[in-house]
């Protein structure tokens, strides 16, 4: 077979599918089925990208283009393990399960006044037109193969509507949940957020799952931050290892709006994120902080885009990678500056830690500028451990392994001491102390942070 | 500064813009196999080398324009272009500056570089290539004794063809790219330096270029190699014509330093970057490529570039020999509607090799420019070591700095650091050269000549004249 004849017998397989479940879905408002409609040919214009396409250039999705992926209506799933998964956060939640939501496993008991979080099936069920406005406004079908795909599938997300000065205390969770199914499952949630003007939230985007799971996800969240709302929003993908995961996330910001995102990637065996933030509106800020840690034969792609679209709107970049055994990242940040768009600070800054002869780093930090007044710099470093440093841990009795794993999460430490939310950084600092090698003596480690931490 | 007095200054015309009239032996536009035997037959080349170029030409034939530049131009007909051009009397080359037609050496004279003088005083040996053959080659008895060879790349092929055979296209394969396939097929001229084991090259080599003849394209082919503890320096400098309509220069050049060879390549490029409005001006399509195969070997590249309307450009390193070193110096100007799209590619594949980048982007008026660099790492590649610098300067408010660094890294004890910046002159720095009586003008140049210390420092001392003038040229009246 030749590969044109392969990539297209691959799209094929996904448009059955969409068929399939287009014959047993019910009455659809002719928008949804206009859209639908318009993802699948745009998906099949486009067939899955290959390396060949300058965004992709590092990341081969055969992996997900050759599986054999259903779509499932059960969102069955053990109450025990589910709770051993979710995070321990007082929170209003939402837990979807491959896809489908779960109303047992979510609890949105008192949400305040203003403040609206609901499925996206619901959301359409009740008012579709409202829906209708802001779903698909950030991410068309243009943007990529897989945004055409989630269009084309559309049935289930997140929806959360902040009226304007509404503050909400308690995180926003939003949990996915991947299932060991006999064949592997595939999803095309939707998270859309409208923040009203002056209101603030903080959203929890939680991928976790049976370790057995091997599913596809693929997620387009929509971010709208009208003037001077504050969202903060946590991305922690800890998805069973032979999970495959592909998000787009669109933010759009308008005057003085700010929005800080915490990408945090520990799962997965192939991701791929795209985080793109339009500061349209002065005084924006767009934060973007990143960790990702990848071992055994891993692969994760963080490409993020801060477009500065109007005068003195601010980015702020920090992105950290750390790879082992044969895992592979890529990193590609780009700042852009529009003509006119004077007065921009734009700051990026990336740096990787291998520990293994066989990781691989692909980084690409670009800047994009037309514009004079502005202040834009990135730096990216790559390399190991400062043996100064191991060597500064050893004169004060540590021995070298447990140096080696201290200053492995202090590399860490950077991005997560921006974390606010307590569980989500001790989360995440056990999964990558659990996560260092063997040969960084975890037990000592543990040990010795106790015994600092005892001081 | 005075709106009246900026406008002028911008308005400047190309100094250099002036054509000779010599009339040219011209094949007719279009390119095709009898075109390619045409030049073979013309430069009295063995048959293996017509099979070479012929090969490189169905290559390119398969290929297609790159378009992942960050430029934006009409596609080019490359049937409209003439393939070869070359000054009268080719058979009866002059020996000495005395035999040169008169007119050629008024041309130089209108640059203010008198080729003698320039020759003598500097101690350069000047392979002056005017349009496509070379006209005049001088010392090449000085170099002949350290047993240096110096000639243009047609002699080579006559000459040395088991050295050519050796060399050429290895560094740069036939089917690189689509503008070096094309080169491989029609190149008409070029250097070639070869400096035998040991030799330290007693003068630094020199080719100055002129583009001349509506409508010829430029293709020149330059190999240079250093066997094993050999030197040599070598620089390449350019003006060119003002001309109405684009001229495309595809040019080749390979570099190979064997163990313990140091190459070092410096280019001011100056041709025509186009009218005010973009028009005419020279499309700088070029494949530079340095292959450290010797252990310890070095090869630096150093370019000033301020012309050409379009300049895509990547001098790169492979760096395969055990402690081989890359170097890239770069200043790049772009003013009007210049577009650059340049950088350099290191390429680590033995142990312990290092490569140093800096790389100072100036961009004015509405031009745009893009520094796009690769930074690859073996996994073979233990202890390499990489440092990246590239700032940008942003003069005006319609112009473009961007840049596209890639970084492929597959081995953990390597070291990359990457640095960049876009800023514009301060205005606080500007006060203060204002406030201790210097004009705006001089505070601007001597900032802008303060951020490219870096690589200038790094030109041989006669660039590094001309480069600073060439850069207060460039950018002249278009600060205010």
């Amino acid at each position: 077979m030749s590969d044109v004849e392969r990539q297209s017998s691959e799209v094929k397989a996904f448009l059955d599918r969409l068929a399939e479940r287009n014959v047993n879905r019910g009455q659809e408002p002719t928008w949804i089925a206009a859209r639908r409609q318009a993802g699948a040919a745009r998906f099949e214009a486009l067939g899955f990208p290959t390396r060949r396409d300058e965004a992709w250039k590092y990341t081969d999705v055969r992996a997900i283009a050759r599986g054999d992926f259903v779509l499932t209506d059960s969102a069955e799933f053990s109450p025990a393990s589910a709770a051993a998964l979710t995070l321990p956060i007082e929170a209003y939640r939402l837990t979807f399960v491959d896809g489908i939501f779960s109303p047992a496993l979510s609890d949105l008991a008192e949400l305040p006044r203003g403040v609206a979080v609901l499925p996206l099936s619901q959301a359409l069920a009740e008012n579709h037109e409202a829906v209708g406005g802001p779903l698909g406004r950030l991410t068309g079908v243009e943007f990529s193969p897989f945004s055409a795909l989630n269009t084309a599938f559309v049935e289930e997300g997140a929806v959360v509507r902040l009226a304007p000065g509404s503050v909400v205390e308690k995180p926003i969770v939003v949990q996915f949940l991947s299932r060991a199914n006999a064949q592997p499952v595939m999803s095309h949630p939707r998270i859309l957020v409208e923040a009203g003007s002056r209101s603030q939230a903080t959203l929890i985007e939680h991928h976790v799952g049976e370790s057995e799971a091997a599913n596809f996800t693929n997620l387009v969240a929509e971010l709208m931050l009208d003037r001077g709302a504050i969202l903060t929003h946590y991305k922690l993908q800890e998805s069973p290892l032979a999970d495959l995961h592909v998000a787009s996330i669109h933010v759009e910001q308008n005057r003085d709006s700010r929005y800080t995102s915490f990408n945090l990637n520990l799962g997965g065996g192939l991701v791929r994120n795209d985080l793109i933030s339009e500061l349209n509106g002065e005084g924006a800020e767009a934060n973007f902080y990143g960790l990702f840690y990848g071992q055994g034969r891993q692969h994760i792609d963080n490409h993020t885009l801060a477009n500065h679209n109007a005068p003195r709107t601010f980015s702020n970049e920090n992105y950290k990678g750390i790879l082992d055994d044969r895992a592979r990242g890529v990193f590609n940040g780009k700042v852009v500056v529009k003509r006119d768009s004077q007065k921009i600070e734009g700051s990026q800054s990336n740096a990787n830690l291998l520990l293994s002869d066989r990781a691989e780093i692909d980084a690409k930090p670009e800047l994009e500028i037309y514009a004079d007044d502005v202040k834009c710099s990135h730096g990216t470093t790559t390399g190991q451990l400062d043996e100064e440093a191991v060597y500064a841990l050893r004169t004060r009795g540590i021995d070298e392994q447990t140096a080696r794993g201290l200053l492995t999460l202090a590399f860490a430490g950077e991005v997560m001491e921006q974390v606010e939310l307590d569980a989500v950084a001790e989360r995440v600092e056990l999964a990558v102390a659990g996560k260092l090698p063997e040969r960084f003596n975890l037990a000592g480690l543990v040990e010795a942070a106790m015994a600092l931490h005892d001081e | 500064m005075a709106s009246e007095e900026m406008e002028q200054l911008v308005r400047r015309e190309y100094k250099e813009g002036f054509v000779t009239d010599i009339e040219s032996d011209t094949v007719p536009p279009g390119l095709d196999e009898s075109v390619i035997a045409f030049i073979s037959n013309k430069k009295g080349e063995p048959e293996w080398m017509l099979e070479w170029r012929l090969k490189a030409y169905h290559q390119w034939l398969k290929m297609t324009s790159p378009s992942w530049a960050h430029l934006d131009y009409p596609p080019i007909d490359y049937q409209a272009i003439s393939y070869y051009s070359a000054p009268k009397r080719p058979e009866d080359r002059p020996q000495s500056l005395d035999e040169v037609d008169p007119k050629l050496l008024e041309t130089y004279e209108k640059l203010g570089i008198p080729l003698h003088e320039r020759a003598a005083l500097a101690g350069v040996a000047v392979d002056a290539v005017f349009d496509s053959v070379s006209v005049t080659t001088t010392f090449k008895e000085k170099l002949h004794e350290a047993g240096v060879i110096f000639c243009s790349i047609s002699e080579a092929i006559r000459d040395y063809p088991e050295l050519i055979k050796q060399y050429l296209g290895t560094v740069v394969p036939v089917a690189d790219n689509y503008f070096a396939a094309l080169n491989s097929a029609v190149f008409t001229d070029g250097s070639f330096v070869f400096v035998p084991k040991g030799v330290t090259c007693p003068m630094e080599l020199s080719t100055y270029f002129r583009i001349n003849a509506a409508n010829t394209g430029q293709f020149e082919r330059t190999l240079i190699i250093c066997e094993e503890g050999a030197q040599v320096s070598y620089l390449e400098g350019c003006t060119a014509p003002m001309r109405d309509e684009n001229q495309l220069h595809a040019a080749v050049v390979e570099l190979v330093a064997l163990d313990d060879a140091y190459i070092k390549y410096s280019t001011v490029q100056n041709w025509y970057p186009g009218d005010e409005d973009g028009k005419g001006g020279i499309y700088n399509f070029v494949t530079k490529r340095g292959d450290c195969r010797g252990d310890r070997s070095r090869i630096s590249w150093t370019q000033v570039e301020t012309g050409s309307a379009i300049t895509w450009k990547y001098p790169s390193c492979v760096l395969r020999g055990k402690d081989s070193i890359g170097e890239f110096y770069s200043v790049a100007v772009t003013n009007g509607r210049q577009q650059a799209d340049t950088g350099t590619k290191m390429i680590h594949i033995g142990e312990g090799t290092r490569s140093y980048i800096v790389s100072k982007g100036i961009s004015a008026g509405r031009s745009n420019q893009s520094y796009r660099g690769l930074v690859k790492i073996g996994p073979r590649a233990k202890g390499a070591r990489n440092f990246t610098q590239c700032d940008s300067l942003l003069i005006g408010d319609q112009c473009g700095a961007h840049t596209f660094p890639y970084q492929e890294i597959g081995n953990s004890t390597a070291t990359i650091e990457h640095e960049a910046t876009t800023s514009k002159i301060g205005e606080d720095q500007l006060f203060y050269c204002q406030s201790r009586g210097i004009s705006e003008e001089d505070a601007v140049s001597m900032i802008v000549n303060g951020f490219c210390k870096d690589v200038f420092q790094e030109l041989p001392m006669e660039f590094a004249v001309e480069a600073e003038a060439l850069l207060n040229v460039t950018l002249e009246g278009a600060v205010g």
